[in-house]
């Protein structure tokens, strides 16, 4: 059987497992990130309270996250969040092994590394705000929230676009170690065609290239983004 | 004016009342998410002195010393090949030979676009694949042993960000900086060493730092791929008695091990930056 028809859709071909692949690792990524932002924006807004608890907390949250592998979060999350349960199981009264949904711990494991790295980039670019815009919203009667919505959100986001853009390109190769807990992505399926069909160059071959058109595609996303962030702003 | 400065000295200094600290939401929202990271900690030790096992401890302890230093030795060593591979990467992407530029531009975006997990793989379950070839040329004992292979993939992968770490570094330095030396006539060789160079170093400096870190937490991957290094011993250690502490145990030597390169780091820029402080 020719290489090309391995990768097909035909009788035989991979193509319908390994898109299946392509379209977990995708959402995968894509539910991570709204929630690797939110936490990251509020973990940046920590770290620069004028409250020393909350910038100790904020900061243990990514000197942990940061400093851990990527898989052995995973892992800590998928064996930890299961054994966590169980015990709560137990406690309830309930007996029987309680399996985690491994695409769940992947989206908090990568949400938390994600986050982590996405508070440094936010905080770096609300430093490259300054406070005139603060106290001018303030002086036209914008309360905190109205402030942060309206003013300095828009400009934290073209600040921050080129970092976190960054990041989600991370994110995307990062995503690749839930196959290490089971779940069914574009290494796990390219793993298991490798395997049955001992054409293994070929198979991670066409696993690396399908990143690389990922990370392509997502650049053009990321510069039509941009383009339009910054077509709405005065450069400074 | 003696009389008022002995006054001064013995006067009691009244100062304002320090400003009464209140109970703010965000006060007690800060003091909650320290006690809660506090307490999981507490609950970190307590666990692990509750699961306190000295045969486990007897057996996994030199286990995980063992898998330390060959995670150290694998990225060190890669990190080292990689320095040494990524100065004609650098190069090539900063030349005008649009041959040259194109075939390191290549290299750098395949390899920073696609997972270091994929290219471990890719060396180890992939290369194999040509077995016959590589015997026939006498490779195969180096892509035989899972360690080599994930050595030339860290050494590959790392090359292609440091050669942008150095690339960046030496196109920050401006222009000003090879035309002053060449006004004195010196060469471009000694220019690029001893103007160019020390001056990029600086810059770069945090980034190396950077990658050392995030090589460091990417060698956990060859766990995967049968090599026995710190986690590849969590892994086994976890598999053979299904005590979660194997897992807690990684993570505070990974911690640790991160948290004092990082100290490392911080240490040799504010050394070598002494003479920027104004």
């Amino acid at each position: 059987m020719g290489s090309i028809a391995l990768l097909g859709f035909g009788e035989g071909g991979w193509g319908y497992s390994i898109a299946s692949g392509i379209l977990v690792t995708v959402s995968l990524a894509l539910a991570t990130l709204p929630i690797g932002l939110l936490i990251g924006f509020f973990v940046a807004l920590g770290k620069q309270a004028a409250e020393p608890s909350i910038r100790l907390a904020a900061n243990m949250y990514t000197t942990i996250f940061r400093g851990l592998p990527e898989l052995l979060t995973l892992f800590l999350v998928y064996f930890g969040a299961q054994i966590g349960i169980q015990k709560l199981g137990a406690m309830l009264g309930f007996s029987g092994t309680i399996e985690i949904n491994s695409f769940l711990a992947g989206m908090f494991a990568m949400g938390a590394v994600f986050s982590s790295y996405a508070s440094e980039v936010f905080l770096s670019a609300f430093r490259a705000i300054p406070r005139g815009q603060y106290e001018g919203g303030y002086a036209i009667g914008l309360s905190y929230g109205q402030t942060m919505w309206k003013v300095v959100l828009p400009q934290l986001i073209r600040i921050a676009l080129p970092g976190l853009s960054n990041l989600w390109m991370i994110l995307l190769k990062d995503t690749a170690l839930v196959s290490a807990i089971g779940l069914a992505d574009i290494l796990r399926q390219t793993g298991v065609a490798a395997r049955v069909t001992k054409h293994a160059f070929l198979f991670y071959g066409t696993a690396c290239m399908i990143y690389l058109v990922l990370a392509i595609l997502s650049s053009f996303v990321i510069n039509a983004i941009e383009k339009r962030t910054t077509a709405s702003g005065v450069r400074r | 004016m003696t009389q008022t400065f002995i006054n001064a000295r013995t006067a009691t200094v009244t100062r304002p009342p320090a400003p009464a600290k209140r109970w703010t939401k965000t006060r007690i929202i800060g003091h909650l998410l320290v006690a809660f990271w506090a307490a999981l900690i507490i609950g970190l030790v307590l666990d692990l002195y509750s699961a306190w096992d000295i045969t486990l401890i007897e057996t996994y302890g030199p286990k995980y010393w063992q898998g330390l230093v060959t995670t150290l030795t694998l990225v060190f060593s890669s990190i080292i090949f990689g320095a040494i591979l990524s100065v004609p990467v650098a190069f090539g992407r900063m030349s005008k030979n649009r041959i040259g530029s194109a075939i390191a531009y290549a290299y750098v975006y395949f390899f920073r676009g696609t997972p270091l997990i994929a290219q471990v793989f890719l060396m180890y379950y992939g290369v194999s694949e040509f077995r016959e070839k590589l015997e026939y040329v006498g490779l195969w004992w180096f892509f035989r042993e899972a360690w080599y292979c994930a050595f030339l993939a860290f050494a590959l992968n790392t090359a292609a960000y440091q050669a942008e770490i150095l690339r960046g570094a030496i196109q920050s330095v401006s222009l000003g900086q090879w035309e002053g030396a060449a006004s004195l006539g010196i060469s471009k060789f000694v220019t690029f060493r001893k103007v160019i160079l020390p001056q990029a170093l600086i810059v770069a400096l945090r980034p190396y730092g950077n990658e050392v870190i995030l090589m460091i937490k990417g060698s956990a991957i060859v766990a995967l791929v049968t090599v026995y290094d710190l986690m590849g011993y969590t892994k086994l250690a976890y598999s053979r008695t299904f005590d979660f502490q194997a897992y807690l145990w990684a993570a505070i030597f990974y911690l640790v091990l991160v948290e004092v390169l990082r100290h490392i780091w911080d240490w040799m820029e504010r050394r070598i930056t002494r003479h920027l402080i104004r």
